[in-house]
């Protein structure tokens, strides 16, 4: 084979696309589908929860696009990352969709699921020997950190991937994968060389981002010896040398190299040309082979419990003089809090923030001057449910009535809804950023062979 | 007269995650002249994102990359992902400070007369 078609119909599965786009890119020739399911982007909720981002209903919705455009051209799909945070039951959920969806469409195709969740008391002994590394800007990790997490995954590169498609696999549905992992298993299988085809991952595992309509549907990238071409789906969407080159960027610190699995993409000195007004070929990708293999693994545990409460101000005199008001609040939920529930203040903690005036830069928020209006969210975190909403309820007058300090009357603020306090659930946080030295499938397992008619 | 900005100069300004522990900007910037002023580095260095972001200068990583137009900036989240004191998730709205930077008189580009 002297190319390899790589169809990304969008950034991620249960985003949703124009059926037509996928057609289009089965008949420009495409050799397999490939698609990321998650991402650590949202946050550490999915992943300590191992809870989904998407909804069933979008996810089938995409899965049926899919499944019947590949079934019929009998090429393979290849989903990463499944259920967001690719927990072994992401993975399982996503199968679970597959096969309703394939028994309505009666499709029978082979699913192979790949589980890349790991055991914390395994990896212990990998950091007992030595073989955990830590990347910036996070330290050497301790088992007290690996046993608090409530799940950890490990990302995978493109080998379980292919060992699953060499099995026979027309489906493969992996748990935590690199982003680019999962558009460079085919052709890295079919031996296209590693620069082009991981920059040609790269490039269109957002689908769409890497043309000049970031809202179109996906991409096809066709990959040779020399080099790779990507095109849109859309027809009336175009890729320019710059909308390529620029997704190189995106949520990358280093916009030179990325490091995946086995070695490092380096693309100082890719040249991107354009073919015609909407086609870009790209040449020059080099991926330089670690002496070390490595995966890297993605934990959270749980950091305590969140209730959320939310209210609004208007008054232009409470507004004139809003920075003096939260500080008095700050204060006054802190004495009402120790008075009535007796918690000292590392007992809990809580978040006042100010949306219109400095809510989301906080102190480095450069604009000044009185706000026209502002929502006035209190967000508490503590060690359990019950005690954060206490805390909240402790200040809901205050969250009504508070006045300035300069205030001799009462004033009433605009709750948003009743009741006023939203118990939002454990709260999480990612506490590792760490690497594995071992082997490509060492970590995980794949179950292959499922068929369903 | 308003002061000139790095966004009025720029096609695009952006800020987002890379990974859950690093926060990368970028400046497209819209022409070469664009490009010059702001990849200047005695206008915008490490030190410069360090005080306007409160990081540590030690941290912050710039690259300049001309054939794109583009200043890509990168550091440690300085607030953890999905904490309690995180109030942008994504990191998808902290480019501002850094666009709102005025440009310094003696490098702002000659305006044509309309």
């Amino acid at each position: 084979m002297n190319t390899v078609r790589v169809l990304a119909p969008s950034g991620m599965l249960g985003a949703g696309w124009d059926h037509a786009t996928v057609e289009r890119g089965i008949a420009l020739g495409a050799d397999v589908i490939s698609i990321d399911g998650g991402s650590t982007d949202s946050g550490p909720h999915y992943l300590g929860a191992a809870t989904a981002k998407t909804t069933a209903k979008a996810v089938a919705r995409d899965l049926r696009s899919l499944l019947t455009a590949a079934a019929a051209a009998g090429i393979p799909v290849i989903v990463g990352s499944c259920g967001t945070s690719g927990t072994d039951r992401g993975v399982d959920w996503v199968a679970g969709i597959a096969a309703e969806v394939m028994a309505e469409e009666g499709l029978d195709l082979e699913v192979a699921r790949i589980y890349s969740e790991q055991d914390a008391a395994e990896l212990k002994e990998h950091l007992d020997a030595g073989r955990i590394h830590p990347l910036p800007p996070l330290g050497e990790l301790t088992a007290e950190t690996l046993e608090s997490c409530t799940h950890i995954v490990g990302a995978m590169g493109h080998e379980p991937i292919v060992e699953a498609l060499r099995a026979g696999a027309q489906v493969v549905l992996a748990g935590r994968a690199t982003d680019t992992a999962v558009a460079a298993a085919y052709p890295l299988m079919r031996g296209m060389p590693a620069g082009p085809t991981w920059h040609a991952a790269k490039i269109i595992e957002c689908g769409g981002q890497c043309t000049g309509n970031p809202r179109a549907g996906g991409v096809l990238a066709t990959i040779d010896a020399g080099g790779f071409t990507v095109e849109p789906l859309d027809p009336t969407v175009s890729c320019t040398p710059i909308s390529v080159a620029a997704h190189m960027l995106y949520e990358t610190a280093n916009p030179f190299e990325m490091r995946e699995p086995a070695g490092t993409l380096d693309v100082r000195d890719a040249r991107y040309t354009a073919l015609d007004d909407r086609t870009v070929r790209v040449e020059g990708s080099e991926f330089h082979f670690a002496g070390q293999y490595t995966i890297k693994l993605e934990g959270a545990r749980i950091t305590g419990y969140e209730t959320m409460s939310f209210t609004a101000i208007r008054d232009p005199r409470v507004l004139a003089e809003i920075d003096a008001w939260a500080e008095l609040m700050r204060t006054m939920i802190t004495q009402r809090v120790g008075q009535t529930l007796g918690l000292a203040d590392d007992e809990y903690a809580f978040d006042l923030r100010l949306y219109g005036h400095n809510a989301v830069l906080d102190d480095l928020e450069p604009e000044s001057g009185p706000p026209r209006e502002v929502g006035v969210m209190l967000l508490v975190n503590a060690p359990d449910q019950p005690t954060a909403t206490a805390v909240a309820k402790v200040a809901n007058p205050l969250m009504l009535h508070l006045p300035t300090p300069g205030m001799d009357y009462l004033p009433s603020f605009a709750f948003a809804s009743s009741p006023a306090e939203v118990e939002r659930g454990a709260a999480y946080e990612f506490v590792l950023n760490h690497v594995v030295d071992c082997d490509p499938a060492g970590l995980f397992r794949i179950e292959p062979g499922e068929t369903r008619a | 007269m308003p002061e000139t900005t790095l966004a009025d100069l720029a096609h695009e300004v952006r800020s987002k995650n890379a990974g859950p522990f690093w926060v990368t900007m970028e400046l497209f910037m819209r022409d070469a002249e664009g490009y010059r002023i702001a990849a200047d580095e005695s206008f915008l260095n490490e030190s410069v994102i360090a005080q306007l972001y409160r990081v540590e200068e030690e941290a912050v990583q710039l690259f300049r990359i001309p054939s794109l137009n583009v200043v890509k900036i990168s550091f440690p989240r300085p607030v953890s992902q999905g904490s309690l004191r995180d109030r942008d998730i994504h990191a998808g709205q902290h480019h501002v400070p850094l666009a709102r930077m005025p440009v310094p008189s003696s490098t702002r580009p000659v305006e044509e007369s309309p």
